[in-house]
């Protein structure tokens, strides 16, 4: 039978999350709440004495200071609103209650938990409904009910194999197009014609598992077919401007390919790009996105991105430890009103609290700092945020190749079990949304179990260690088909479905296939060794199962259910059998040039409005959610300064604890752009990420630079023209920065369509995240003004355009497409120089030019080291593009203008020429000192001050926006 | 004397073994990461180590309560060797987590293993904030009686938990904790002065930190000392050099105290 027991605070020492529902709710506008009672509600299905329940509810479930605990259910002591999880979702804290009551030597079958809500006060249904689905559950995930409800038993369903086999080789390009659709396979017609003459050639129909594997494996999400095809550019005239081959090969693998840095170990091959560290030692590095599950359940969609991307580096080479986090979001605008908020969508708050603290979560529990992020905020991200998570990894040097499946081997698969989450996320994230994919792809959402890959992780790498498996991979988008077809890819494999351990019966072979349950990952182990790695594994309680063999005689992919062969496909057609169509790009640039903003006497009140901008303000409240120094290897913080709340550059970790030498990461974005001029913020993107890696003391000629494209759906020439664009500019900026990119990955199709038919697509995003390894992390310097009297120098040149500047934003003035020309080459040699100086130790701060210029970078160094800064605009180094003098340049443009390639850089009097020295033929000015007062003032040509405000002022307004 | 051996307890969700283990290290032990089964297997392990450190992580999640999972674990697997090795005048050391092991195990306060009275007198419950969070505070050493502090000493190191408010059943349990010199650290300011506004960071009952069991050989805290023990680890390191890493103290102490 099952008992139920209710868990809530005594009331003694108060109880924050009821106080944050409240709280929470009176934003929704439910003013009538005057309190909030919390219960956590546990069902123990078992045969269990009333006197065993009241103990398991004493000794283990309610803490005897802080709680009471009721078995059965208590009497509502107001409007009651109780939160289950549907069946068959991941439920950690059951399964850990289930351990526990074990230990205790009592029986168990299931635990099963929910959370109950009280609501005093005068709340209408209306109102009651409103918090529930707005805020305590996801019908995603959970169900509401509105009165105390009890879970049924759970039978275990049985499940008899019965082959489907699906028609195919008679339909015509309608039938085909239909049975795309209706069978989730976003696969279009050349593609589904391809697969219908392979059938036919085999005089046969495929199986549903046979169509399933091939819809996986060749999805955007797996392929990135788009990042690959051939492009045919047209301008705006449809006249034939350039035919690209294969556009990742001649772009971004170009670049790496004719830059050919010796320390390089695996580029673009594997889970994660992997460089040389030290001797001993390389680094991996590996950025993803889970954009579409973060849209419709923001906790579970980033929780998992994270505990996905985390799996890359333990899935590279022979498999790395994670040891450092960053993550990247974009989301529509916080402030929105709930109901200009369309269909289908979640509220832009509601995502970031779920996106956030899913990310905390996965990355706390598995011991990982997270280290470096951004966030950005724009209306075009409403129906599609974006969750870009990445994770560094380190591993013998010797184990950083990527390594293949052997004939003979073993497949393991090992961690979680596998349900029925997931299925279909590759094919639905190659997609476009619409408000109706809240409901239609549920499954493809899925719950994480740090836990459960924190277990594994620590077996891998003793397993690893002891040279018990020859190859690995993780089970990411496509599952076991998608693992496991790529490590047989050169010789086959044959997989015995059956053997797989299920959360719960009831798969059928094609659902075990290509579930992309979380927390597995596969293993390809010599025969002699599989005992062995079976042991090690049960040794800690983490499952492992060999579920067939890699090798067959035909190289081919064969797939069994017991004795019952249910799929057999060429790894040849597999791989190599995906048409590559020519895609058509459509793009041109007219110059839009910005109107001329009017002069004003003081920007005082421009600085403040940028400083409170949701791109600019401080990101403390999510900071420090994230555990940023597990592991031991901090050695510069996000957040720098006095009182340790003042904006890094990048952050820097120590891997190795008995080595010096460090891992710089560094960031930089700039979708604002992407909308006014896509090559341009590409060249700003990478210019951004490397300019934060040189501020803090990186070595720009051991940098290497990662891409994730997030764009709209690039069947339409528009979008694809602007991704052509980014893709070439990273070509560029690779080449002239001589910074190889050594792994990436994209995001297309990102568009929502509303309930009214409105597609909204994102703006182009481009992220770059940079990585550089160091020598020694004592030689790092931070953003913080140090030391009143020490001189205050502009490295870099500053331009008149003020196109897409946030000036012009917070101001609601009107931009152009004239945004700040970048030039790589030169910007090298000043990001050399500056490195030079760093290393010589003659800079104390230094702090890069970018969202906001000079001005929100001088006042950030100011108030993050209790400083004051007295500037002066008329030493700043301009540009040589068609101005004679400062003169002909707005004062707009000198303070907020976002030229790149530019640093604010504190020195000490005595190291004045020995700084100069180390700056010859780079433009750089010594604009003013800092001052041992309370204010930052920067004057204008007239010596007036156009900005005069104190350090409380500036910080408040910083940090005003996110104290949530 | 010979180098002393450290056992770090590690099991299923732990994440600070790592640098815990290599923090003790540098102190001058020699140290060995131990999975709970194995101890489990062969509880006489725990008899050749002088310290048993429980590290900080999220044991099992912290599914249900923080710590409790691993607790229950260990007072229905281990009792009587965890009692033999706090009876034979070892050191016990929690940290983070493992704080909370030893508090919801009922080792500490008062150093006792049985499940029916674990945590009644006292325990660590969510921060006032609801959140989990991450920063660097101050705090005072205020025992005589604790083996791992040296009283009057204001130490810097960073807190990362989210269920690291210190409660007593009531004033009776806190004022035995005073007179028996039980309370080994509070939150204070950067001087070592009494905590006033957000000092305090997760409204602990007299701003307590850490405290001992009666012999002052068990011993929990929530902020990680393994987290100072080289320069590069202090937030403000790149204006000025810590002359003492006082986490890497904290290690030596222990390491003195046998």
């Amino acid at each position: 039978m099952i008992h139920r027991i209710e868990i809530r605070s005594a009331g003694n020492f108060g109880d924050p999350h009821a106080q944050g529902v409240l709280a929470q709710a009176r934003e929704l506008g439910v003013s009538g709440l005057q309190a909030v009672a919390f219960a956590r509600l546990f069902f123990l299905q078992a045969d269990l004495s009333d006197e065993q329940v009241q103990r398991i509810a004493r000794e283990l479930l309610a803490d005897p200071v802080t709680e009471t605990f009721t078995v059965g259910t208590a009497p509502a002591t107001g409007a009651l609103i109780e939160v289950h999880l549907k069946a068959g979702v991941m439920d950690p804290v059951a399964a850990s209650t289930e351990k526990a009551i074990a230990d205790m030597g009592l029986p168990i079958q299931a635990v099963t938990t929910g959370r109950r809500y009280e609501l005093r006060g005068t709340v209408s249904d209306a109102q009651r409904e409103l918090i529930a689905r707005r805020l305590l559950a996801n019908a995603v995930i959970e169900d509401v009910h509105f009165e105390a409800f009890a879970p049924p038993e759970q039978a275990a369903g049985a499940y008899t194999l019965h082959v489907t086999t699906v028609p195919i080789r008679t339909l015509d390009p309608a039938g085909l197009e239909r049975l795309s659709q209706q069978g989730d396979l976003f696969l279009n017609l050349t593609e589904m014609q391809a697969i219908q003459d392979y059938f036919r050639q085999l005089d046969r129909d495929p199986t549903d598992i046979e169509l399933e594997t091939l819809a996986q494996t060749w999805s955007e999400h797996c392929v990135h077919k788009t990042f690959r095809s051939d492009v045919a550019l047209y301008d705006e005239c449809g006249t034939l401007v350039q035919e690209i081959p294969n556009l990742i090969k001649s772009t971004v693998f170009a670049a790496t390919k004719e830059l050919d840095v010796p320390w390089c170990i695996s580029v673009f091959e594997d889970n994660a790009g992997v460089v040389d560290f030290d001797d001993r030692w390389a680094v991996c590095f590996k950025v993803e996105t889970h954009n579409h599950p973060s849209a419709i359940e923001p906790y579970g969609g980033a929780s998992t991105g994270i505990g996905g991307v985390i799996r890359d580096p333990m899935g590279t080479g022979l498999g790395a430890r994670p040891v450092a986090n960053t993550d990247v979001f974009c989301f529509g605008p916080v402030d929105m009103p709930l109901s200009d908020v369309p269909a289908g969508v979640l509220h832009p708050k509601r995502v970031m609290r779920g996106v956030v603290s899913g990310v905390r979560d996965y990355g706390n529990r598995m011991g990982i700092p997270t280290v470096n992020g951004a966030v950005y905020f724009d209306e075009k991200y409403l129906g599609n945020p974006l969750v870009f998570c990445g994770t560094l990894g380190l591993m013998p040097r010797d184990m950083g190749r990527k390594q293949r499946a052997r004939v003979g081997d073993a497949i393991v698969a090992v961690g979680g079990r596998t349900g029925r989450d997931g299925i279909h996320g590759a094919t639905f994230s190659s997609g476009e949304l619409t408000h109706a994919h809240e409901t239609q792809f549920s499954h493809a959402v899925q719950i994480g179990n740090p836990i459960t890959e924190k277990k594994m992780l620590d077996v891998l790498l003793a397993a690893r260690d002891a040279g018990l498996y020859s190859a690995i991979t993780d089970c990411g988008a496509g599952g076991f088909s998608s693992a496991v077809g790529e490590m047989g890819e050169h010789v086959g494999a044959e997989v015995h479905l059956d053997r797989v351990p299920l959360k719960y019966a009831g798969l059928s072979y094609a659902e075990i296939w290509i579930s992309e349950a979380q927390e597995r990952m596969v293993l390809a182990v010599p025969q002699e060794k599989v005992d062995t790695l079976l042991a090690h594994f049960a040794a800690e309680d983490v499952e492992a199962v060999v579920i067939g063999t890699f090798g067959t005689p035909d190289a081919k992919l064969r797939l069994f259910y017991g004795e019952t062969p249910v799929g057999e496909l060429d790894m040849a057609f597999l791989h190599d059998g995906l048409p590559r169509p020519t895609k058509k790009a459509v793009y041109s640039f007219t110059p839009r040039p910005t109107p001329t903003p009017a002069e004003r006497e003081n920007y005082t009140d421009s600085l403040l409005k940028i400083l409170a901008a949701p791109n600019v303000a401080s990101k403390e409240w999510i900071i420090r959610q994230y555990d940023h120094e597990v592991q031991g290897g901090s050695a510069l913080k996000p957040l720098v300064g006095v009182t340790e709340d003042g904006p890094g550059d990048a952050a820097v970790v120590r891997p190795v604890l008995d080595s010096p030498k460090g891992v710089v990461l560094a960031v930089g974005m700039n979708p604002t752009l992407g909308e006014l001029d896509p090559y341009q913020s590409a060249l700003h993107a990478v210019d951004e990420a490397l300019r934060n890696v040189v501020a803090v003391g990186g070595r720009l000629d051991r940098t290497a630079i990662l891409d994730n494209f997030c764009w709209g759906n690039c069947n339409k020439p528009d979008r694809m023209g602007s991704f052509v664009q980014a893709a070439k500019a990273c070509y560029d900026a690779a080449l002239a920065y001589r910074t190889p990119f050594i792994s990436g990955k994209d995001s297309l199709n990102n568009e929502f369509k509303t309930d009214t038919g409105e597609t909204i697509a994102i703006p182009p995003t481009l992220l770059i995240s940079a990585m550089s390894v160091i020598d020694d992390v004592a030689g790092c310097v931070s953003s913080d003004a140090k030391q009143a009297g020490n001189l205050v120098f502009v490295v870099g040149a500053t331009g008149p355009q003020l196109g897409g500047s946030h000036y012009l934003r917070v101001e609601g003035l009107a931009s152009g497409n004239d945004v700040p020309p970048v030039d790589p080459a030169d910007n090298r040699r000043r990001m050399a120089a500056l490195e030079q100086a760093i290393r010589l130790g003659l800079v104390r701060a230094c702090h890069d030019l970018s969202e906001g210029g000079l001005a929100v970078a001088a006042a950030e160094m100011a108030f993050a080291g209790g400083l004051g800064l007295e500037l002066s605009l008329e030493a700043l180094p301009i540009t040589r593009d068609g101005i004679e003098g400062l003169a002909n340049v707005h004062t707009a443009a000198m303070l907020f203008g976002e030229s790149a390639g530019r640093w604010l850089v504190e020195v000490a009097p005595e190291n004045r020429d020995a700084f100069a020295k180390a700056l010859a033929g780079i433009p750089s000015g010594q604009i003013g000192t800092v001052t041992d007062t309370d204010r930052l003032i920067i004057r204008g040509l007239n010596r007036k001050p156009v900005i005069d405000a104190t350090l409380t002022d500036l910080k408040a307004a910083w940090q005003r926006t996110f104290q949530w | 004397m010979a180098t002393p051996k450290a056992l770090v307890l590690r099991t299923a969700g732990t994440n600070c073994d790592r640098e815990t283990e290599y923090a003790l290290t540098l102190a001058g032990f020699d140290a060995d990461r131990v999975h709970i089964l194995r101890v489990i297997e062969q509880p006489d392990a725990l008899d050749d180590a002088q310290l048993l450190v429980i590290p900080g992580g999220f044991s099992y999640g912290d599914d249900v309560a923080a710590g409790k999972i691993l607790a229950n674990q260990m007072l229905h697997h281990l009792a009587e060797a965890l009692t033999r090795f706090v009876q034979a005048d070892k050191l016990v050391l929690g940290i983070c987590n493992g704080f909370q092991v030893l508090i919801k195990s009922g080792l500490l306060p008062w150093a006792a293993t049985d499940p029916a009275t674990a945590a009644r007198d006292a325990t660590l419950t969510w921060n006032d904030s609801g959140q989990f969070v991450d920063r660097w505070i101050h705090l005072r050493a205020d025992s005589d009686r604790c083996a791992f502090v040296h009283k009057g000493d204001v130490i810097a190191l960073p807190i990362a938990h989210g269920e690291g408010k210190f409660v007593t059943r009531d004033a009776q349990v806190l004022d035995r904790l005073r007179s028996q010199d039980q309370v080994a650290l509070r939150y204070c300011g950067a001087d070592g002065g009494e905590c006033t506004g957000t000092l305090n960071p997760n409204g602990s009952v007299d701003d307590i930190a850490g405290i001992c069991d009666p012999t002052g050989r068990i011993f929990g805290l929530m902020p990680p000392p393994e987290r100072f023990v080289t320069p590069t680890q202090h937030p403000t390191w790149t204006r000025q050099k810590p002359e003492t890493c006082d986490g890497l103290q904290m290690f030596r102490r222990a390491r003195q105290a046998l």
